[in-house]
């Protein structure tokens, strides 16, 4: 039997590594809806959710038990199993991601070498890329499925902004990965760790694009068209209750930290602390700081996101598809242009 | 039987299975989405024959960006089964028989074009469907079939807005 030589080693390494990567994104995913309605809050000049908790902070918790507590509702002319299956898929799509993210360098654990990612794949960023472009049928099934106008409209614009937006985001990636050379997102790590400078660097014009791209990728204000409430009542998930309009609700929240985390390993060094010599201190402790300072740029991205959204008003829809056809995308092949020629000029 | 064959009927039945689907459902959404299933069985084959490069573009164009526009055009026009037309006998007669020519000349075709007996699939190696030695092929040894294509797709964009602009 050779299929049971496997190196069983190796898979429960890599199951407990996923298992510790999606609850700790879950986890991080459930305070990001406290730290959005505090930052909210701040902004706005009030003190927030303070009650549930030392200052409100069981207010999540409070929350997720609502949401489950409540009454699930399958409407009648509502097509069952796509309804269902529309807010599992954006979860699964959102979740994928995390697959691919180098979270720190390498941990010795019992003489096992444990690197902290689950797959280092050959296409890494190309990954993340299919798994985007998957999280659009949550959307659209779910709206389709619902029966209802409103959400049907809304799925439809949620693609196609997600679409218009991806074209964009590849064209920025496609300058980045001209001057790395290749696509997996620990090379690209390892590449700044051991350089001088972080892509950002090299790329400023590129990481902006990037950056707008996954804004809008994420429905964040101001490009959450598809939940425009004026003119959608309340978008895709209308007609959602319980824990299925909670997994809504989340992915977007999971798909910001995953995407804080894309754009802290692709353009801010991932885990690399600046100023720093990892190789004066045990090889364990210093994967854990370079973990710790993963997170902490992730906290920083978190918190612009929500900065923004809590500050631009949200735009108006042909002005959202002008920017994404007529200024982002130019913009990139201008950007993809000036790498070639520099890298050209180097040669 | 290893895992890579286990693997390889596994994908195989997913494939097949999900093709059927997409004939025999009713309802044209879900037509769809069994095609975007059958897209993501060949991409397991390519994974399986070392071609990642492949792999994730099949996902990312096919099921990703094509089966979006399918779902577009078919919510937008509000396909259902059941106020669309019912088809003549003879048309269905007509589709199954050249179906069937079509089928027959393929299998054909394959079999004149290649000596297939006692071959064996490459499985996890190769490095075609690797992105280094494809862009090498496409951008040397391919170089014009290539450029000739991207102008092709760069008309049939500019006749879209033109149509669009009407």
């Amino acid at each position: 039997m050779t299929i049971l030589a496997l190196d069983w080693g190796f898979i429960i390494e890599k199951l407990i590594m996923i298992a510790i990567v999606v609850f700790a994104s879950l986890g991080i995913a459930l305070y990001t809806t406290f730290g959005e309605r505090k930052v909210a809050a701040i902004l706005q000049d009030r003190p927030g959710p303070s009650r549930a908790g030392p200052f409100g902070l069981l207010q999540p918790l409070a929350d997720g038990l609502k949401l489950i507590m409540k009454e699930e509702i399958i409407p009648s002319q509502a097509n069952k199993w796509l309804f269902i299956l529309g807010p599992g898929l954006a979860m699964t799509a959102s979740l994928m991601t995390c697959a691919v993210i180098p979270w720190g360098s390498a941990l010795d654990v019992f003489g096992r070498h444990v690197e902290l990612q689950i797959a280092d794949v050959n296409i890494g960023i190309l990954y993340v890329f299919a798994v985007v472009s998957m999280g659009v049928y949550g959307i659209m099934i779910g709206g389709w499925a619902s029966n209802n106008k409103f959400s049907l409209m809304s799925a439809l614009r949620a693609a196609s902004q997600a679409i218009s937006y991806e074209l964009a985001m590849g064209l920025a990636l496609i300058a980045l990965l001209m001057t790395t050379g290749s696509l997996s997102l620990k090379t690209i790590v390892e590449q700044q760790v051991q350089g001088h400078w972080w892509n950002v660097v090299y790329q400023p014009l590129g990481f902006l694009i990037f950056f707008i791209t996954a804004m809008a990728e994420c429905n964040r204000t101001p490009f959450d068209l598809p939940e425009a409430e004026n003119e959608l009542n309340f978008g895709y998930h209308q007609e959602y209750s319980s824990m299925k309009l909670g997994f809504y609700l989340f992915a977007e929240y999971i798909n910001m930290i995953m995407s804080s985390a894309i754009m802290a390993s692709m353009y801010f060094g991932g885990y690399d602390l600046p100023f720093f010599n990892e190789a004066s201190v045990a090889p364990n402790i210093a994967a854990m700081i370079g973990v710790g300072t993963l997170l902490i740029k992730i906290v920083l991205f978190i918190f612009l996101f929500m900065w923004i959204r809590w500050t631009i008003p949200r735009f108006r829809y042909d002005q959202l598809m002008g920017l994404g056809w007529k200024t982002l995308i130019p913009l990139a092949l201008f950007n993809m242009l000036l790498t070639g020629a520099v890298i050209l000029a180097k040669l | 039987m290893n895992t890579l064959e286990i693997l390889f009927y596994a994908l195989s039945a997913f494939a097949v299975v999900s093709a059927i689907m997409v004939l025999v459902s009713k309802n044209p959404i879900h037509s769809v989405l069994w095609l975007i299933l059958v897209f993501f069985a060949i991409s397991g084959h390519y994974i399986l024959l070392n071609a990642q490069f492949l792999a994730i573009v099949n996902i990312i164009v096919y099921a990703g960006a094509i089966m979006v526009l399918f779902l577009f055009v078919i919510m937008l026009m509000n396909v259902k089964s059941d106020n669309e037309p019912q088809k003549k006998l003879l048309v269905k007669f007509i589709g199954v028989l050249s179906g069937g020519s079509l089928l027959t000349l393929l299998i054909a075709l394959v079999k004149q074009t290649v000596q297939l007996e006692g071959k064996q699939v490459l499985m996890k190696e190769g490095t075609i469907g690797l992105i280094h030695p494809l862009g090498k092929a496409l951008f040397s040894d391919y170089v014009v079939p290539f450029e000739i294509s991207s102008v092709l797709f760069l008309s049939a964009m500019v006749g879209a807005v033109i149509i669009g602009k009407k």
